[in-house]
Formats: C-alpha cells, structure tokens, sequence
C-alpha cells in the first residue's frame, strides 16, 4: 500500500477515535454530565432536566447505537449543537468567527518558528562546538518556560511600558472587521506580539533536534566522503547531510504540532485575541459543554489536518515513501 | 595520573588509576540539571513546613494589598494581601507532587504497553501501536479540557487520572521499539534456550536493559505533566482553593497583576515553572549525551581511563572503555545498541 494511502487510513482512524471519544465523554461521566450540570447550579429547576438533554443531545429516544449515528451525521454537517453561553449562536458559527484569526497566527508563526529554527539548527549541527552552541543553555531555558507565562512578560515589557505593541485585542477599538487597510493593518499590528511569542517559544525546540540529528549525521560516513571529494561546503551541508537530517525533523514537526497549538490556545487568553483559545476559555469557565466539544474536535482536524499536509511534504522529500515498499 | 593498563579485551581489567566518581564523569549540563532539580525537591519538601504566612490568609487590612517585596514579605503580597512567598513555597509541591505522580504512573503505563506490545507482536502489536499513534497526534490540552471540564470538582486527583491517562503514548512508542531491537540479541535467546518463561525474559532481561530509556520518559513525562497542569490551572480548570504554581498564575491573571505593575505577583510562580521545566530538560539533555557521546559540547573532554579524551579523538581500546562499566556512565552507555561496550561485552562472552 502506497505510503500516503496508509496514512490517509490512519488519520481517519485518528478523527474517528476523537469522534467516538467526544460522543463517549457526556456518557461515561459519573452520574452524568445532566446531573453535573445540575448540581453545579443549584437554582436550577428539575424541570430543566429535559432542557439540558437536549441541549447535550444525550437524551435521544432510540438505543445508543442510534444517538452514535446522528451524532455522526450532525457532525458531518457541522451542526455542531447551540451555545448555552453565548446563546442561540450556533456553535459552528462561533467557531467560524474565531477560527481564520487563530489559523492565520498559529499558522504563520509556526511555519517561521520552524523553518528559522531548522536553518539555526542546520547552522549549529554544522560548525559544532561553534558560536551557536553557546546560546544551547539560554534556549533550554527559553523552550521551559511556559508559553503563557513568556506572553505575559512580553506583554508587560513591550505594550505595558515599552509601549511598542498594543495591549492585547485582535484589532483596534471602534474598527470594524472587514477588507480594508484600517483594519488589516491594526490586525497585522496586534497579532506581531502573539506571533513573536510563538516564534520565540518553539524555536529552541526546532532548534535542538535539528542539531542533534545534523550532529550524528555530520559524522557519516557518506558526508565524510562528500567532503573527501572536494565538494563544496554548502553542497555537502544541504544536498548530503541536510537533506537527510531534516526527515526526522519533518516527521517531529508533525507531532509538535499539536503542542502548539495546545500551547497557543492559551497563549491566546493572555493576548484577549479573539481565536479559538479565547473562545475555549470562555467556553470552559461558563460550563458551554456544546461548545467546548466543538471546539475540541475543530482543532483534532485542524491537527490531522496539518500532518497530513506534513505527510504530502515528506513523500516529496524522502524517496522511501515514494516508493510502494514504504517504511514507517 | 597513573599510565592506564593495556590489557587485551579477554582478561579482568586491573584498577590502577583510580576511577572518577561517577558525578565527575557526569556531564556538565546533566549535573546543573540534577542541582537545579535537587533545590525543587528540597523546597517541595521543607518549603510547606517553613512557610511565613498561611497562604490563604486574606489580610484584611487595606494597606498589606499588593505591596511590593519587603522585609515583611519577601515575595511582596497579592490583592488581597496574602503572601506571596507562601503561596509560592506550597505551590511548588503541590505542583511538583503532581508531576511525579503522573510521571509515575503513566511511565509505568508506557512500558507496559510498549514492550508488551513489541513482545505480543503481529495484531495485538498492529492495535496497540494504532491506539498508540492515535493518542500522540490527537492533541493533548483540549482533550484535557473536555475530560476534565465534566468532573464537578476539577480537583488534583481527576487531574492526575486524566493527565496520566493521556501521558503514556510517547513513552510507548520509543519503548517498543527498543524492545523490538533487545528481543533478538543473543542474550535473549540464550535465556529463552535456558527455558526462561515470557514473563520473565520480559521482566529481568529486557526490562533492566532498558532502564535509561524509562529514565529520559519518565523526566519527558513529569515535563509535560507540570506544563499542562499549570496550564489548566491557568485557564482556571482546577481546584482553585488549593495552592500551585498553576492557581497561582490564575489568580494573578484574573485578579490583574498585570495590568497593576505587581510583577512579584506573577514572575516567581512563573519563573518556578520555568526553571522547574529547564531542570528537566537539562536532565534529559545529560541522558542524551551519556548515551550519545557525540552530542556533547565539542569543546568537553571526558576523562575516560585517566586520560581526558574529547569527542573528536580517536575511541580508546576496548580494555580501557570496559573500565566504564561501573558507575552511571558506563551503565546508561550500554543500552545503546550500537556502544562499543557491547562489543566489549561479547569479546568477554566468547
């Protein structure tokens, strides 16, 4: 089976997993989620018991089988229930207003956080024992601390007395939302902030593996004939050892990517950017569960989405996956 | 220094040089790892006991709100005039506490799956493997979120269940695959030939060989269970009457620390974490180079038989690496398949 056929199988699977797991949750729950529901407000009449099914979709008529395949169907048409926060918005709606702001930040600043941090790490793997190698401890440093945490001294330093960035906010007050310059530039100019947070947090994770790997590769034997054969160096860096350390890097980058996006999503909260991790948090503290399954499963896809576009890339890559006998 | 026997492979290596302990022969980024680790650990242990202030003492006098560090209180105090050293100093092991017992736990699940799963192999090997993947691409937080966002009082042991349960897979993974390259070298079928059960092939051959391995899991896993709880914890999924370094940040952020300049509010629960995470990482980095002497810093020499020898020389014989057999080095070099040790190890077989 052709190597990109297999992993179309597998993500499949994958989506049907985070599916079967978002049906499951509301029904596994000790007691049930009605019932906790319930208990938190206490004012809440019993007659609001039926109110609540409904609005979870847990108390369908018809044996489970029947509610799993509704569920199914409803997803499939992205009716994705009500919001009992922000009610009656819909929430596929919801996720359709928040959704473009975090793909375009997240997106962008992960494609620059890796392909910067690659060509450092290609740089340091390199000229090991080099100039950069002496910056590895500060960015051990720098990939510890918690995405959050570094927004929030971003914040303080530059929009709160540096004045350089804007407070927080997606755009800027009393715009509104639309194709023009006014607002594109106060929402390129509102997003540098949250972009630079993500950048800077993940490049040294980018970084350290492609150095690690370019390192052991460096030291085969076939860079060291390359070498012997008195090929220049940006040839034997990019076309021999290069080339083959950045397979491990790719493949990294596939299961990176769900970190983050988890560690952007609250990233988000600190900058009141008004993305996904916004609304999760909003979603979260006012007890949406509608709308945090929602969310939940608009980012498992986005993620299966982005590895399988990471896939495609490796089979362009890597001539093992083009081939039918492919490896793992 | 001593000139370091030459003794062939085959014979028992006399000890004239005297061995560096095993701390020296620790790298350097490893050991500022063990320290930094060393200090949580003790502030864990002794902190709770030494605390100033009970941390959720609310003064009610309006001048101790949010004053900044003094004599008074180290770390400054918080809007409602609680200590922030206090708070801090519980922080840390109520935080740390979680982190191991997660790592605990889901390294324990990790190596079950994983080298049941290379050792069972063909279909349940083929589902394990799936089940394993599936969980590492599907991402974690939300998941988290959603799990936890249904248990009525999000406290620390649903928190520790829940991150358990989603922390194993890529300790599986790598599990498994060491185990799949243990399982056909000699030393395994020789114990198979001496009519060695499954069960205890698995538990006293492949296991202890792999002992490096749970080690670099087991710190990646207390890793990624202090991030993500201070992570719910800062989104406000979690006991929030209890103190971690995770409330703490909550309640700096909703309570606007920020906003107020009160940076001793929100910085040391925050540069806890993140000196926590860089003890962490350090450690796993030193694991690394133990086993990887490649990776370490070009410019480090190791002293190896009483020579110094840097990465780049020439490997020494083999009588003179079979010497590293004691200690940590040598113990944590030799589950790397391809070591020279290895080869040392079965000159001395045959």
């Amino acid at each position: 089976m052709p190597f990109i056929v297999r992993r179309l199988i597998f993500y499949v699977v994958a989506a049907w997993v985070a599916l079967t797991i978002n049906f499951i949750i509301p029904r596994l729950v000790p007691g049930n989620a009605v019932e906790s529901i319930m208990s938190k407000f206490t004012d809440l009449q019993p007659s609001a018991y039926r109110a609540i099914e409904a609005m979870l979709g847990v108390g369908n008529a018809g044996s489970i089988w029947h509610q799993y395949w509704s569920y199914l169907v409803d997803v499939a048409h992205f009716n994705l229930g009500t919001s009992s926060s922000e009610f009656p918005a819909q929430v596929s709606t919801l996720l359709g207003e928040a959704l473009p702001w975090t793909i375009i930040l997240v997106g962008s600043a992960t494609v620059i956080a890796f392909t910067v941090g690659t060509v450092l790490g290609i740089a340091a793997g390199w000229r090991h024992g080099g100039g950069l190698d002496r910056v590895l401890p500060g960015l051990m440093f720098l990939q510890a601390i918690p995405y959050f945490f570094f927004a929030l001294i971003l914040l303080e330093v530059f929009a709160v007395k540096l004045h350089l960035f804007p407070i927080g906010q997606g755009y800027g007050q009393g715009l509104i939302p639309g194709w023009h310059w006014a607002f594109i530039g106060s929402a390129i100019d509102h997003s540098l902030l949250p972009a630079l947070t993500i950048v800077l947090t993940s490049i040294a994770g980018w970084m350290l593996q492609m150095r690690n790997v370019m390192i052991t590769t460096v030291g085969e034997d076939y860079v060291v004939a390359a070498q012997a054969k008195g090929l220049s160096n940006r040839r034997v860096i990019f076309t021999y050892a290069a080339r083959n350390a950045i397979l491990p890097q790719l493949q990294g980058f596939g299961l990176a990517i769900g970190f983050v996006v988890s560690g952007a999503l609250i990233m988000e909260i600190v900058f009141s950017y008004p993305g996904i991790g916004l609304l999760l948090i909003n979603a979260v503290s006012s007890d949406d569960y509608a709308l945090t399954q929602g969310i939940f499963l608009v980012i498992t896809f986005a993620v299966l989405l982005a590895n399988l576009i990471v896939d495609l890339i490796i089979v362009f890559v890597d001539p093992r996956a083009r081939s039918l006998e492919a490896t793992r | 220094m001593t000139v370091a026997p030459v003794i062939s492979a085959t014979t028992t290596v006399t000890q004239e040089a005297p061995q560096p302990g095993w701390w020296r022969r620790m790298p350097t980024k490893a050991k500022a790892g063990v320290v930094l680790f060393g200090v949580f650990v003790l502030t864990a242990i002794i902190g709770p006991l030494v605390t100033p202030y009970d941390p959720s003492y609310q003064n009610p006098n309006p001048n101790a709100s949010m004053n900044a560090p003094s004599a008074a209180h180290l770390l400054g105090t918080t809007q409602s005039g609680q200590d922030v050293l206090s708070q801090l100093l519980v922080g840390i092991r109520l935080t740390l506490e979680l982190g191991l017992i997660v790592g605990v736990v889901a390294t324990a699940l990790a190596v079950i799956v994983g080298v049941t799963s290379a050792f069972l192999g063909g279909f349940w090997d083929e589902l394990l493997s799936l089940l394993t993947n599936v969980f590492l691409v599907i991402p974690a937080l939300p998941l988290l979120i959603v799990l936890l966002g249904y248990f009525p009082n999000r406290g620390e042991t649903p928190t520790i269940i829940v991150l358990a349960l989603l922390g194993w897979p890529w300790g599986a993974r790598v599990m498994r695959a060491q185990t799949l390259a243990i399982r056909n070298r000699d030393f395994v079928a020789a114990s198979r030939e001496t009519g060695e059960g499954t069960w205890r092939i698995i538990v006293f051959e492949i296991v202890p060989n792999e002992v490096s391995l749970i080690a670099a899991s087991f710190v990646n896993t207390v890793l990624y269970a202090i991030g993500a709880s201070v992570a719910l914890a800062f989104i406000g999924v979690a006991d929030l009457n209890s103190w971690s370094l995770g409330t703490m940040l909550y309640w700096a952020q909703s309570q606007q620390a920020l906003q107020l300049g009160a940076w001793w509010w929100f910085v040391p629960p925050g540069l806890a974490v993140a000196l926590m995470g860089t003890a962490l990482v350090l450690l796993n980095t030193g694991i690394d180079e133990l086993g990887n002497p490649r990776l370490r810093d070009a410019s480090s020499a190791s002293r190896i038989a009483g020579r110094w020898l840097k990465p780049a020389d020439p490997t020494p014989v083999l009588s003179e690496i079979s010497q590293r057999r004691n200690g940590l080095a040598g113990f944590l070099h030799s589950f790397s398949r391809s070591s020279l040790l290895d080869e040392a190890e079965a000159g001395e077989r045959r």
